[in-house]
């Protein structure tokens, strides 16, 4: 891995499939156990470091952590000096003041990661950064599906929902088809990305396109970042054309969604108690994966700097890289 | 010029005929193995371990609980500087971690390892047993003694005691990992 874990992009396929092992080997099994935690970071300091709510992914970094047995520190910004209308870059050289090892962000504008990891010495984690990117939902998604099924090339899956909104949906693309899965985008126009035909992916306007696939991944519905205009005429016609139920189920195929779902909204109550989904086995990966990628992040560039004491600084010169990207996107 | 010197220390029949001795050592100091289990640490320990209880198995007439164990989030090197082994490990991620199909608890295990040499090894061994449960005693047996301990670590069944300078280096090859059973002796010599 290189320092910093900001996009899907950072990782090539050999490093993802060589996270999930880790996950895997390591970590899936330490729930089962009545210790449930290892000393392998033990004495290294995290920052969680939440601008927008979150109940899965903070609470699953936390617990990453202190599995780990990290001291973990969460930073959330309805409760913090951000309140006082303190800027990120602030919040940052202060909290770096600490010396942390590990920070974990999830901020509203894309790009916020990479622009913390220019004021911090951590290993900087993006845990979503507004319509960016979702690197460790994306792994965690990917680790949940060779579970189930094993090998993923040449998988059927199909994006449905609040695609436009999605930074779950983003990563995801890019993740799924960097692990040989060929992507279908279900959604009405408004909720479609301009430019959708570069994603690499098809594109289909009714849940008719679900009979080929076999994985169906549900996005939830953004609301919240929809504005007041409104993106879509009616909730009600999104629900009567978009709302999967398990009679749109066939065979072995399979629902994942991220979380938090909306019941009656993209999923049916029945199908989100059924056991057609692994949205649970989803939460389960999420904490075996964030474990596995926080302790490479740290032994890889460990081992980094122990092979040359230049590769330190190489990492370091990416991220800048990836903020001028940002910038020339944003 | 430097060239690498590599001498076969243990040939394979004198290997075999070794771990069968420490397979009659460990049963003559443990009278009652129903209480024992052997554990060995991944990758070549583990092996060791299994071999060690079809041996015991054989002579005492009695099943053995084995187990793996696999120490890499318990070592003291980890995060501190990530040594290169760490990191060859991870690059070829091992598929195989832990596995204690029995509860560690009040039982008498048998540690077993290939080699024995700084005892840091056998430290995080101790630490990652005693994660899942509380044993009531734990014995070490090695194949290779070489020295240079950094803890007050001291094997209770050793195969062979072979002195070694630091920067030497002893290989023990399985025929189960490397399709060879034999100890080598690895050292660089300056012309």
């Amino acid at each position: 891995m290189n320092k910093h874990l900001l996009s899907i992009n950072d990782l090539s396929r050999e490093e993802m499939e060589s996270i999930l092992a880790t996950a895997r080997k390591d970590f899936l099994e330490l729930p089962k156990r009545d210790i449930k935690k290892v000393p392998t970071l033990r004495g290294r300091t995290v920052i969680d470091l939440f601008y927008e709510k979150s109940t899965r992914t903070s609470t699953s970094f936390e617990l990453a952590g202190k599995r780990l047995s990290a001291d973990v520190i969460n930073v959330k910004a309805d409760s913090s000096a951000v309140g006082k209308g303190e800027s990120l870059k602030d919040t940052v050289l202060t909290l770096n003041a600490y010396g942390p090892d590990i920070i974990v962000i999830r901020h509203p504008h894309v790009g916020a990661p990479a622009f913390v990891a220019r004021y911090t010495d951590a290993h900087v984690i993006n845990a979503g950064d507004g319509k960016g990117g979702h690197p460790t939902q994306c792994l965690l998604d990917i680790f949940s599906l060779k579970q189930e099924y094993g090998e993923l090339d040449g998988l059927k899956v199909a994006i449905v929902g609040d695609i436009l909104h999605s930074r779950v949906a983003r990563s995801n693309i890019a993740g799924f088809r960097k692990m040989g899965m060929k992507v279908t985008l279900i959604a009405p126009p408004p909720l479609l990305p301009r430019g959708v035909e570069s994603l690499g992916a098809e594109v289909a306007y009714s849940l008719d396109a679900l009979a080929g696939v076999d994985v169906i991944y549900l996005l939830r519905m953004q609301k919240e970042r929809h504005g007041d205009t409104g993106m879509i005429p009616s909730l009600r016609e999104y629900i009567a054309r978009y709302c999967v139920g398990l009679r749109h189920i066939s065979g072995d195929q399979r629902v994942l969604h991220p979380g938090p779902i909306n019941r009656g909204v993209e999923i049916e109550a029945e199908l989100a108690d059924s056991g057609e989904n692994l949205i649970l086995q989803q939460v389960e990966a999420g904490l075996a994966v964030r474990m596995a990628i926080m302790y490479r992040i740290i032994v890889d560039s460990a081992a980094a700097s122990a092979e040359s004491p230049k590769a330190g600084a190489a990492g370091e010169d990416r991220a800048g890289a990836d903020i001028k990207n940002i910038r020339a996107v944003g | 010029m430097s060239g690498v010197f590599v001498k076969t220390v243990v040939p394979a029949d004198q290997l075999a005929r070794t771990i069968v001795r420490i397979a009659h050592e460990i049963l003559e100091k443990n009278q009652d193995i129903s209480n024992l289990a052997m554990v060995g640490i991944l990758t070549r320990g583990a092996h060791l371990a299994r071999r060690l209880a079809d041996h015991m198995e054989e002579f005492a007439g009695q099943e053995l609980p084995v187990g793996e164990l696999d120490i890499s989030l318990y070592r003291d090197d980890v995060a501190a500087r990530g040594s290169l082994t760490v990191r060859s490990k991870l690059t070829q991620p091992e598929v195989r971690g832990t596995n204690l199909p029995f509860s560690v608890d009040e039982k008498t295990i048998v540690l077993v390892d290939d080699v024995l040499f700084t005892g840091r090894t056998i430290r995080a061994a101790i630490d990652a047993l005693f994660d899942y449960g509380r044993p009531s005693q734990i014995q070490l047996a090695v194949l290779v003694d070489r020295g240079h301990r950094e803890l007050p670590i001291r094997p209770d069944f050793v195969g062979k005691n072979l002195p070694t300078s630091q920067d030497q280096r002893i290989n023990v090859r399985l025929r189960e990992v490397d399709g060879v059973d034999e100890v080598v002796l690895e050292a660089v010599e300056d012309e």
